[in-house]
């Protein structure tokens, strides 16, 4: 298994979250400790072993292709941060021309 | 009133449906007795008492109309983990402490249509990320026979509420032990069906693989009653099982021959603090009692459980937990451009716990710590489901502890991973998928504090509940630990 190392400022990047510096070392120390308990995975002999993702597979479940009426609009924008009209606004993400 | 709100759920549904007493009645005085309990034990995020009157009318009306109605009038909490239309759900966090659900899940949905009155949305640690309830954004929830210590989580405002005598029934989520472990420190019955008996749908996702919704109740024919109306396939949850359901309410046996119950070899009890340990000591003899055949079995990979739990759990978690972005729903921080609002609002919005739990889970899924990490974690659930397998090849059940140790004071687990081995008696069981109950089980001292109670633990094969609620329920009827209330109402005798 990899090393207990854990490049938390990288990883939190991936995850989105900003850290102050402070909690990248705590959560570094706390991760990595954390790291080295789950090591004890190694002990295990798993060459031969499948994976399991879940215990109850259900494959290729499917319902009947039927309508029916979704949400009203009003009740999918009513927890919006921010909305505008019919839209939830959010910001730019296209660069000005 | 008061009186039949420490009745049987079974009971008080009798009474309603008979019209000895309205559902409006029965929520009346759930919502007085909250009133007068939770400014100490804080099990509620919010009380939805105007909800609670208009359901209970419209049970009434019902009943009025000829309808039967198992849990006609019965007071249920809700974990604040699943959506109940127009009521808030915040999973105790900060980044939906505004959020209204749009709808009802199905697991509520079903108690409901029932006849359950819901009395409210009660605390967790956040996103069910804990095993303390100290994780909660949005309050403080304490154990109702020692204030000065947990309730045990994440589903510790649900157990609290009915070991407080607030709620009837609660419904609480487990992924790694979260009904259980709380169920044993607050002497409630705890249950967690097999994976994808019961549908998630409206339940806000934390591990897929591992959620699953179960009853927390005061007595394990109650359990069974909650159960009973939850279980089975639901078109809105594509891992549901469309297995027929065995109804459980009901069934019973007398005594415990003829039932073989596995004792965990790798469980030492030897581990435990002495007065824990003479407790479950106690308790296996108490199952032998009843004519329990006890058989040594081994689960020889138990023990690397916990590590496997906290890969595959927080790689979930940091997949379901992408959805919270500040854009639809939810807080949102601003920031100067779409990256930066994204960061800045998960920054503000999730807890300390959370923010670990997704950095891990993103680390273990990302690129050159994929297959070290996350594919080694599931080779290693294969491994636990067959050592069980293996173990009820000799055993109907097994038995062991619901926790290492009876419920702590807070701030007593500051590490995160002595918080995580609270746990190690029950995440085996939710990696294997199998259900398995807590019922109360005896009490102990520990840390110098007062006697508190805890939970032992039964587990049988998949799908296997209704043998699961037979013993579990001729066990209790045997030795009654639950009988003992909460000492924080004056209502044992000291």
């Amino acid at each position: 298994m990899a090393s207990s190392e854990i490049d938390v400022a990288y990883v939190a990047q991936l995850a989105r979250i900003a850290l102050a510096p402070a909690e990248v070392e705590r959560f570094g120390a706390q991760l990595g400790a954390l790291l080295d308990f789950v090591a004890k995975l190694e002990e295990l002999p798993i060459a031969d072993v499948d994976a399991t993702a879940q215990v109850i597979p259900a494959m290729d479940v499917a319902r009947d292709d039927v309508v029916r009426p979704s949400w009203p609009r009003e009740t999918v924008l009513a927890n919006a941060p921010q909305r505008q009209g019919a839209y939830f606004r959010v910001p730019r993400i296209i660069g000005e021309a | 009133m008061s009186d039949l709100l420490a009745a049987a759920a079974g009971e008080i549904a009798r009474r309603v449906s008979s019209r000895d007493v309205s559902a409006a009645d029965m929520a009346d005085a759930a919502l007085a007795r909250i009133a007068a309990r939770d400014p100490a034990i804080g099990a509620f995020l919010t009380v939805t008492a105007d909800l609670a009157r208009e359901r209970a009318r419209a049970v009434d009306a019902r009943i009025t109309d000829g309808e039967r109605l198992p849990l006609a009038g019965v007071p249920l909490a809700i974990k604040d983990n699943m959506c109940l239309a127009g009521t808030r759900t915040t999973c105790a966090s900060r980044i939906l402490e505004n959020f209204i659900a749009p709808y009802t899940g199905t697991a509520v949905a079903r108690l409901l249509d029932a006849g359950a009155i819901p009395l409210g949305k009660t605390n967790l640690d956040e996103f069910a990320m804990g095993s303390s309830c100290e994780n909660s954004a949005l309050g403080v929830t304490r154990n109702p026979y020692d204030l000065a210590r947990v309730p045990g989580g994440s589903s510790g405002g649900a157990v609290a509420s009915v070991a407080a005598g607030m709620a009837s029934v609660s419904l609480g989520s487990d992924t790694g032990g979260s009904i259980r472990e709380p169920a044993a420190f607050c002497n409630v019955v705890g249950m967690k069906p097999t994976y994808g008996r019961v549908s998630r749908y409206g339940l806000i996702a934390f591990a897929s693989s591992l959620d699953q919704i179960g009853p927390i109740a005061a007595n394990v024919d109650d359990a069974a009653l909650v159960y009973d109306i939850m279980a089975g396939r639901d078109p809105f949850d594509a891992t549901s099982s469309a297995r027929p359901v065995e109804p459980c309410f009901g069934a019973r046996r007398d005594d415990l021959r003829g039932v073989r119950v596995g004792v965990v070899r790798e469980f030492d009890l030897a581990a435990l603090e002495p007065g824990v340990r003479a407790a479950y000591e106690t308790a296996y003899r108490d199952l032998e009692k009843l004519g329990a055949e006890l058989v040594e079995v081994r689960l020889p990979t138990a023990d690397y459980g916990v590590a496997t739990y906290y890969l595959i759990a927080p790689a979930e978690c940091s997949s379901n937990l992408a959805r919270f972005d500040g854009m639809r729903y939810g807080l949102r921080v601003e920031g100067a451009d779409v990256a930066a609002t994204y960061e800045a609002t998960r920054a503000a919005g999730f807890g300390d716990e959370v923010k670990r739990r997704i950095l891990i889970g993103t680390h273990a899924l990302s690129s050159g710590y994929y297959d070290a990490y996350y594919v080694r974690a599931q080779k290693a659930r294969t491994l636990i489901a067959a050592d069980f397998a293996k173990a009820f090849a000799s055993c109907d059940a097994i038995a062991c502890p619901s926790a290492a140790s009876a419920a702590f004071t807070f701030n007593a687990k500051t590490d995160p991973v002595s918080m995580y081995l609270m746990d190690y008696y029950t995440i085996p069981m939710s990696l294997a998928g199998i259900p398995a109950i807590s019922v109360p089980c005896g009490w102990a001292a520990t840390d110098g504090g007062p006697q508190m109670p805890l939970g032992l633990q039964l587990c049988t094969p998949l799908f296997a509940e209704r043998e699961l609620f037979e013993i579990a329920g001729a066990y209790e009827r045997a030795t009654n630990h639950a009988a003992r209330r909460a000492p924080s109402f004056g209502e044992v005798p000291a």
